[in-house]
């Protein structure tokens, strides 16, 4: 790589696999997907539906009830496999060092406790606080992310806050403990899009004040380009491409990813003239219940080959720091394997 | 000389609050309050703003599939607004929708070919089984799905292939105007690429008019004539795609654009967060609806409600700020919030 990066390893995913057993045979969720995060990096997830993001997150916190689903390969936290903890270990680790925010703001607040209650909670369980204590922190954390009257809000139930705001409550409890790593599951997907705005420029601060890395799960090109430092990108359980984020948008070199870039209007295409027709990836996701031979994305890739059809590609350095799943994705600047 | 197909003039759609001890109404929830506008034979208007604006209201008011509080819905040069829903009926065939979501709005008890045959039938638009069959296999090559699929049910088919299918549902009905509520939002990206191309194409071939409710600023400035921006149950600013995206003369489709996050990382602009949340449609802020959260609001837009304006090239704003000289407007004489560079 030319630019090393010197950050410490916080976690490294190896050849993860999430398989669920289903009426009708085994789903491959998560099919061999590895990636590491550096400590206070940002790294992003992006995919469509189907193609085990939310999964992958799922299984990095070990929330995949087993059975039906079964995790395999190796998730090291900090060197330690977290594959391999007890469940009083990863209860530990949950919410204190690892934390996650979810989708639904609406649906993931418990109704039934005040909102300082749900960022208490977390405190007094890791970090063994008095409810006072708690509370204080509930109303301090409440002001980090922007809530205004946190003495009152601490003391209100989740159904009196807007969506944007639970969504802060949200990061509230997610961050009370201080945590090294975040994962935010499609975090702005509910959202407004002026509510969006204020949701990210409050994540991007937060990573400079707090200093946590972050995972951000999302099927949003525009977010992405938004937080992202590196990006990696799922297509049917398996990652195809990873790359630092300019560089993926600017010469993304694996066919799904060029695809998926050019399905997506560009505001302020009506000033340029750039209003052509949409790129279409036609055809549809694979079934994940069937092994496929060759590369996953072969049945809708414009350049597929027999080759494609039967051989799935390796993962290869195809520039520095740029890795894609294709046989025919062209080589620069490393010496081809 | 292009038809006019429908036009609406100063609708307004109030829900009555029940509540109180007699079950009496205590308030209004006001969803819609006096918003006009007008599209033409094959031309498409989207109505953009955030959850809660109205913009769906305003796709179901003009559907009647609700009263209306007053206003005016002339389609095809026909009042429907106070029409009875007897005399309403035939019409109702010029008019369709494609709803949101395509796995709630199938039956999911119907087989493709009986979904497609009821508006053929409803209406009278076939004197045999065989004509309608004859139909309906040309609305599956309409919306490019097989004609041997009308025998399936659909449970069997994807998101996008449903979403056609409701398409297809809507031509049956051999329409002048489609209403589609958020049609393509639930889908994925490249699938959402295919409905939008295929709604286009659909336009173009049958020169259809187009009500295009969305939330999603990039895809409403790819496909559409002109846009209206909502915000709190009023249009705020109408104009061409070119002028609205290019020059907004509102200080809410301003701040609309600018948050809209683009795929292009690094890209230089400049972003205008708006404070705080939408205030509730049931009390909306005296004066300007937006000056709670408006950058750039003085003492005027706190108590007089602005009109919509012409500045003359059909560009029309609710906004005080363009009562005021040119050179003390701050929307004017600005790079637009859609043109940035990339890094």
């Amino acid at each position: 790589m030319s630019e090393m990066d010197n950050r410490p390893m916080l976690l490294e995913v190896d050849n993860l696999q999430t398989h669920f057993r289903t009426m009708d045979g085994v789903n491959r969720a998560v099919d061999g997907v590895s990636f590491h995060v550096r400590s206070g990096e940002t790294l992003a997830i992006v995919g469509e539906s189907g193609c085990g993001k939310s999964v992958t997150a799922m299984s990095i916190l070990r929330l995949i009830p087993e059975p039906p689903g079964k995790i395999a390969g190796a998730i090291r936290f900090q060197g330690k496999d977290l594959l391999k903890a007890s469940d009083r270990e990863m209860r530990d680790i949950r919410g204190n060092e690892i934390s996650m925010i979810f989708q639904e703001p609406m649906t993931s607040l418990n109704p039934v406790l005040t909102n300082g209650q749900q960022i208490g909670e977390t405190l007094r369980l890791h970090q063994g606080m008095s409810a006072q204590q708690a509370e204080a922190r509930a109303i301090e954390m409440l002001k980090l992310v922007g809530i205004p009257e946190p003495e009152r809000r601490v003391r209100e139930y989740p159904h009196q806050l807007s969506g944007g705001m639970r969504q802060r409550v949200m990061i509230a409890i997610a961050l009370a403990c201080n945590p090294k790593l975040l994962i935010a599951d499609e975090p702005t997907t509910a959202l407004d899009v002026t509510i969006q705005a204020q949701i990210l420029d409050l994540m991007r601060d937060l990573k400079t004040s707090v200093g946590a890395a972050i995972v951000i799960i999302t099927h949003d090109l525009g977010v992405v380009a938004e937080v992202a430092e590196r990006v990696v990108v799922m297509y049917a359980g398996r990652k195809v491409e990873e790359a630092r984020v300019g560089d993926l948008f600017r010469t993304p070199r694996h066919p799904y990813t060029q695809g998926l870039l050019g399905s997506v209007p560009k505001l302020g295409s009506s000033l340029t003239g750039e209003t052509t027709r949409l790129a279409e990836i036609p055809g549809l996701v694979p079934s994940l219940k069937q092994r496929i031979p060759g590369c996953v994305f072969a049945t809708r890739c414009p350049k597929v080959t027999e080759l494609c059809r039967a051989v799935p590609p390796a993962l290869q350095e195809k520039a520095p720091g740029h890795i894609a799943a294709c046989h025919y994705a062209e080589v620069e600047g490393v010496a081809a394997a | 000389m292009t038809k006019r197909v429908l036009e609406v003039s100063d609708l307004k759609k109030h829900f009555p609050i029940r509540g109180g001890l007699l079950g009496g109404t205590v308030g209004y929830v006001y969803a819609v309050d006096g918003v006009s506008f007008h599209i033409d034979q094959g031309e498409t208007l989207s109505l953009v703003g955030e959850s809660g604006c109205g913009k769906s209201t305003v796709g179901k008011s003009v559907l009647r599939l609700f009263p209306l509080t007053s206003g005016q819905v002339v389609l095809n040069g026909k009042r429907i607004d106070d029409m009875s829903t007897g005399t309403l009926r035939p019409l109702r065939r010029q008019i369709q929708v494609v709803f949101q979501d395509p796995f709630s709005s199938l039956n999911p008890r119907l087989r493709v070919r009986e979904i497609l045959a009821e508006p053929i039938r409803n209406f009278g638009l076939a004197n045999s089984e065989a004509e309608i069959d004859e139909k309906v296999g040309q609305l599956m090559d309409k919306v490019r799905l097989p004609r041997d699929a009308v025998n399936r049910w659909p449970h069997e088919f994807s998101g996008g292939q449903r979403q056609r299918i409701c398409i297809a549902r809507a031509l049956a009905a051999e329409p002048d105007i489609i209403v589609c509520d958020e049609a393509v939002s639930a889908l994925d990206v490249s699938v959402k690429a295919q409905i939008v191309n295929l709604l286009q194409d659909l336009q173009a071939e049958l020169g259809l008019a187009m009500l295009f409710i969305s939330h999603d600023l990039a895809i409403v400035e790819h496909m559409t004539h002109r846009v209206a921006v909502m915000y709190l149950g009023q249009i705020v600013e109408v104009a061409d795609r070119k002028q609205l995206f290019g020059a907004p003369r509102h200080p809410y489709t301003e701040a609309l654009l600018s948050a809209v996050p683009v795929p292009m990382p690094g890209a230089a602009r400049e972003r205008i967060v708006l404070q705080g949340d939408v205030p509730s449609p049931i009390k909306p802020p005296p004066g300007c609806r937006f000056h709670t959260r408006c950058p750039y609001a003085f003492d005027r837009c706190r108590k007089e409600v602005p009109r919509l304006q012409d500045n003359g090239a059909g560009h029309q704003a609710a906004c005080h700020l363009h009562d005021l000289p040119a050179e003390q407007n701050p929307l004017l004489n600005k790079a637009p919030p859609t043109a940035f560079r990339a890094a």
